[in-house]
């Protein structure tokens, strides 16, 4: 049994915003924004409490007597240099912020690199994992829009077939998108009325 | 009060009226099944298996902040957290939940520990099951690939938020030969899922994971409200073309 103070709370701050975003008027148009802004410092906290529960996962897997982690005791010490230098210097100076990029931006793209290669791989390996017709048009829409976004065929754009073909091409992902995601929201709408109506309670209470 | 507002309001009791109805035991002892999904089947079937052979179930709620726009989806990746924390309970390795933000990585532990709870098994309850894994998309992404290969993981159900980053979760999952089921509300996500998942899930059917797994009447009541919505959508969307053609509008 959940605790009815918390499933109370968690309705009523929901009705409240919700009420506010369509009816703006008095004090529910004051309202909504008082709550949001304790929401956003609450979320901050949240923020650091996790942070620290990874620090501790880390700590633990440092010191587990057996399958121990060889990563974790780097991700500790970087932590703490990283947090005692910006409690130091401050997060916005420039020194610590060349530190920090000169190391996160190499490592991201160097990432990136690795997902693109990965991609790559994963679409050759398509046709093995589906069947039917879906991994060839996945494959034939990816070259051709990759040589419309080359801008290959902009060459061509003037001449009334091409440029409307292109055009029509271009306009083919904007419908299928509109589509998911007209799907997507009205997904989101029953997510957040089932929160509402105490349905989904994701909060042990 | 303006007509978007009027519209705006008007759908969300449309949504909750129908979520009400299809929820009475009466209609929803009507209609009852589902179109089988072969994904549901195959997790149904990785989750029995997990518990049986001791090996652990990976969710992975994504990088979105509950605060944020894209919040839904990480809502339907903790309904579907709490009910297989309930189902995989006594499992000799729990399973395990990582996040790429602070609010969603407690509400990840505060789930788990209702599924436990519930389950009547609250002394089993271990809130490092439910963790940050790196607070930007990347280092989620790298913080959560040792889980990938170093906790005996059979299955990784990946259900939130997330970018094309993704692609390396599934490359590490597919490496150690485990079953990857994955949906995001993202669309470029969600191309990078289709490609290298076992399993992808497309669009809304993100909010149908807790309906397939039976996680109570008004999950399946809110399934149903949503297919007569887009049928609505549909026909609104045909009837605005027509008469944008024949020049009405």
């Amino acid at each position: 049994m959940r605790s009815p103070f918390a499933t109370a709370i968690a309705i009523s701050v929901g009705l409240i915003l919700l009420i506010g975003y369509f009816l703006p008027i008095g004090l529910l148009g004051q309202l909504p924004q008082i709550l949001l802004n304790w929401g956003v410092s609450l979320a901050g906290v949240a923020g650091l409490v996790a942070i620290l529960n990874l620090v501790g996962v880390h700590w633990r897997k440092a010191r587990a007597p057996r399958d121990r982690d060889g990563y974790s005791p780097l991700f500790i010490v970087a932590f703490l240099l990283t947090f005692v230098a910006g409690l130091v210097l401050g997060p916005t100076h420039p020194v610590y912020q060349r530190v920090v990029t000169s190391i996160q931006v190499p490592i991201e793209a160097s990432l990136m690199g690795v997902v693109a290669i990965s991609l790559t791989y994963a679409s050759i390996r398509l046709f093995q994992r589906r069947s039917g017709m879906m991994p060839y048009i996945f494959v034939i829409s990816t070259i051709v829009f990759l040589l419309i976004l080359s801008g290959l065929l902009s060459i061509g754009g003037n001449l009334p077939l091409i440029g409307g073909l292109v055009s029509f091409i271009n306009r083919l992902p904007l419908a299928g998108a509109r589509g998911i995601l007209l799907g997507v929201a009205l997904g989101s709408l029953t997510a957040g009325l089932r929160i509402l109506m105490a349905a989904d309670r994701p909060y042990s209470g | 009060m303006n007509l978007q507002s009027v519209l705006g309001l008007v759908l969300v009791f449309l949504c909750a009226g129908l979520m009400f109805v299809f929820a009475l035991p009466q209609v929803s002892r009507r209609v009852r099944t589902f179109r089988p999904m072969p994904a549901f089947q195959k997790l149904r079937r990785a989750i029995g298996v997990s518990v049986e052979q001791g090996l652990r179930l990976h969710i992975s709620l994504g990088k979105s902040s509950i605060n944020s726009p894209t919040g839904a989806s990480a809502l339907a990746g903790l309904g579907m957290l709490e009910r297989i924390a309930r189902s995989s309970s006594l499992s000799d390795r729990p399973p395990v939940a990582t996040s790429g933000d602070g609010t969603l990585a407690i509400l990840s532990q505060d789930t788990l520990k209702a599924g436990y709870r519930l389950s009547n098994a609250i002394e089993m309850y271990d809130p490092d099951r439910g963790r940050l894994a790196g607070p930007t998309p990347m280092s989620y992404i790298a913080g959560t690939l040792p889980v990938t290969y170093g906790e005996h993981v059979s299955t990784h159900l990946l259900v939130g938020n997330f970018g094309p980053e993704v692609a390396l979760l599934t490359e590490a999952a597919e490496q150690q030969q485990a079953l990857t089921l994955a949906a995001s509300d993202s669309l470029s996500a969600q191309a990078v899922l289709y490609a290298t998942s076992q399993e992808p899930l497309i669009g809304e059917e993100l909010f149908a994971v807790p309906a397939y797994l039976q996680a109570g009447a008004m999950h399946q009541a809110s399934l149903r409200a949503q297919d007569v919505l887009r049928l609505l959508l549909i026909a609104g969307l045909i009837g605005g073309a027509i008469l944008t053609l024949v020049g009405i509008l």
